[in-house]
């Protein structure tokens, strides 16, 4: 399989009071096209500076991040932006939709970015939120929607511009056991049918055994691989 | 959806902080539309006075009078075309409270110097012959409900006794600038009466408007006409009817002034209102902001959702404000006694100012969130936590 995303020896700090705080240490990882890796390890270990360095909101402070090729620390802001928009869904762990759209206007937001028109928006953001089992529930705002519910809304976002990749910083970190169990079925079929690679950050061992492959950090260190499955 | 649509959702997220920002705006435009029409109704008066006139008054204080004699020595300057006279009459004409020009003129020359007052040829004539009659302003008309052929009486104060007077024409404004709410009488009859209770104030001017061939020689003729007199019993002060008026009304120019800088300090004040509202708004929409560029929304679409919403919230201000100013500066003109202004009406310049200003603030009132939006990393906005 080819690579989706090569993470070569990145290493990133932030500057805290003056003093630089490592946060990675020259971590290498390889993402293969349409694997779902889960990424665990304590809390502060680095696995939302380091998936957002591979979604393309952080920079690494040295090294080099490959996704289908493109070297995305050296483009500008505007073209990072673009490329995000095409290639990278994102899902977050407290939805972060947008109170005042209703879940159909908060899946159609990142397509009022693209060239399509409206019926064909409109085809997408159906489309997308039939896939999360939401079609009946275009019209509600996300707090007349359960957690679970505003995290599939998430979801259909996310895959609304229909990405190559999508990266997920803890999608089940707010959700009961049910939800959770949901939302990592959903996932699992979106890697599996729909053949998304899938970058996720958990604490759950649960959600982690969904993955195809689980890595760990530790204190900005990525750990060796091991195999799960 | 449109990205409108969500700006103005955004603008309008919380209902009562939005309502309280719009009805201050909307107040704050409502003060500057009256203050500003205050302003401007006051400079119409000095504007309304034309420059090729000029006002030639007793030189210590326009209260002391002139000699009617003087008439024909500044007639006869060769760059003057025509000479004109007033007293003030004063009086109390129905309701004390109640305030006019009433004067006595000179009702052969009245209309050549002021050709503002239109008048048909024959209410012209009317007026000459009857020696007793006057000539009113069609707002006057209108207030009092006057025709031609009533009757005006007026109690003297400075004349005293009980004046009588026959309406014989009215004059019409030759523009919305010019006050028509005035009443000329002949100057002919007052001096008759006053020469016989008392004769040593008989023969007495109140002042000169002397219209001059040259606008541009106002100044030079100003001199020429003081130079006549000047060592005589009573020295003359004469300049422009606009400097006149200005002067006239000096104390009150530093209230107008005081007016209208106030006006525009309540336009700073909206300006922080708004602009309060706005970073308000704006710090408790750091996360959302980030998910937006995460999204791959730019600072273009962050900059048209900030200001978006703040002009949004400015022009809803401005517009109820400007709906309210209609109304409010209407009944201040029915308030305010007539005559205090020739024209009291909301100006279109006005009008436009404050929407400008609204334009203005709005997008003024956005900077400050707006640079805060645009310079927050997208990682350090998601990790904000309200
Ligand atoms: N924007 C930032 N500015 C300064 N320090 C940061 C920033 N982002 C992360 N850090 C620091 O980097 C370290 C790693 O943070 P990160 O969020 O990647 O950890 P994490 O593994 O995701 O933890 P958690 O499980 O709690 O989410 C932490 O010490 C954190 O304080
Ligand atoms: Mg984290």
């Amino acid at each position: 399989m080819p690579t989706a995303i090569s993470v070569e020896n990145v290493y990133k700090s932030y500057m805290r009071d003056k003093l630089e705080v490592p946060v990675l240490n020259n971590v290498s990882l390889t993402i293969q096209e349409g694997e779902f890796i889960a990424l665990m390890g304590p809390s502060g270990s680095g696995k939302t500076t380091l998936l957002n360095i591979i979604a393309g909101i952080d920079r690494p402070t040295r090294g080099r991040v490959l996704v289908q090729g493109t070297d995305i620390a050296t483009l500008s802001e505007a073209t990072l932006a673009k490329w995000r928009s095409r290639h990278v869904g994102f899902i977050f762990q407290f939805y972060n939709l947008i109170p005042v759209l209703t879940a159909y206007e908060n899946v159609e937001l990142p397509l009022m970015l693209t060239p399509l028109n409206k019926a064909q928006r409109k085809d997408q953001v159906e489309r997308a939120l039939a896939m999360v089992g939401l079609a009946d529930r275009m019209k509600h705002y996300p707090k007349q929607l359960s957690g679970g519910q505003e995290q599939r809304v998430a979801i259909a976002r996310a895959i609304a511009s229909d990405p190559d990749i999508l990266v997920a910083d803890e999608p089940t970190g707010d959700l009961d056991k049910r939800s959770a169990d949901d939302i990592m079925t959903l996932l699992e079929r979106l890697n599996q049918e729909l053949g998304k690679t899938i970058v996720m950050v958990t604490h759950d061992p649960a959600a982690a055994e969904r993955a195809g492959t689980v890595r760990h950090l530790e204190k900005g260190d990525l750990l060796p691989e091991e195999k799960m499955r | 959806m449109k990205i409108l649509k969500l700006i103005f959702k955004n603008a309008l997220r919380h209902k009562l902080r939005a309502f309280l920002t719009i009805v201050g705006i909307a107040i704050a435009v409502m003060a500057f539309g009256l203050l500003q029409t205050v302003v401007t109704a006051w400079n119409a008066g000095v504007e309304a006075a034309a420059a090729d006139r000029l006002i030639t008054r007793q030189a210590v204080s326009f209260i002391f009078p002139l000699p009617y004699a003087y008439k024909d020595q500044i007639s006869k300057l060769p760059e003057v075309k025509n000479v004109t006279f007033f007293n003030w009459f004063g009086g109390v004409y129905i309701d004390k409270n109640q305030f006019f020009a009433r004067m006595a003129c000179d009702p052969e020359t009245l209309f050549d110097v002021y050709p503002e007052f239109v008048v048909t040829p024959a209410e012209r004539e009317a007026f000459l012959k009857e020696r007793n009659s006057c000539v009113i302003g069609a707002d006057l008309a209108k207030m009092y409900k006057l025709k031609v052929g009533d009757i005006m009486e007026l109690e003297g104060d400075i004349y005293p006794g009980q004046w009588q007077f026959v309406v014989r024409a009215i004059y019409q404004p030759r523009d919305k600038t010019v006050d028509a709410t005035g009443m000329y009488f002949h100057w002919q009859y007052l001096d008759e009466r006053i020469r016989q209770v008392s004769p040593e104030r008989a023969g007495n001017i109140g002042w000169f408007a002397v219209q001059i061939k040259d606008a541009r020689q106002s100044a030079a003729v100003s001199e020429r006409i003081d130079a006549l007199f000047q060592n005589s019993r009573a020295e003359t002060k004469t300049e422009t009817e606009r400097a006149f008026q200005q002067g006239f009304v000096a104390s009150s120019g530093a209230i107008i002034t005081s007016l209208n800088v106030m006006s525009f300090v309540i336009i700073g004040i909206i300006m922080l209102v708004l602009g309060n509202t706005m970073i308000m708004s704006a710090r408790e929409r750091t996360r959302e902001y980030a998910v937006l560029k995460t999204l791959g929304f730019t600072g273009g679409h962050l900059s048209a959702f900030v200001a978006g919403e703040s002009l949004i919230i400015s022009f809803l201000g401005a517009g109820l404000g400007l709906a309210i100013v209609y109304p409010v500066v209407a009944m201040f003109s029915i308030l305010v006694p007539k005559g205090w202004f020739p024209v009291f009406n909301l100006a279109p310049s006005t009008v436009i100012l404050a929407a400008s200003s609204a334009i203005l603030v709005g997008v003024l009132a956005s900077i400050i969130p707006l640079r805060r939006a645009l310079k927050t990393r997208i990682v350090d906005g998601l990790r904000f936590i309200g």
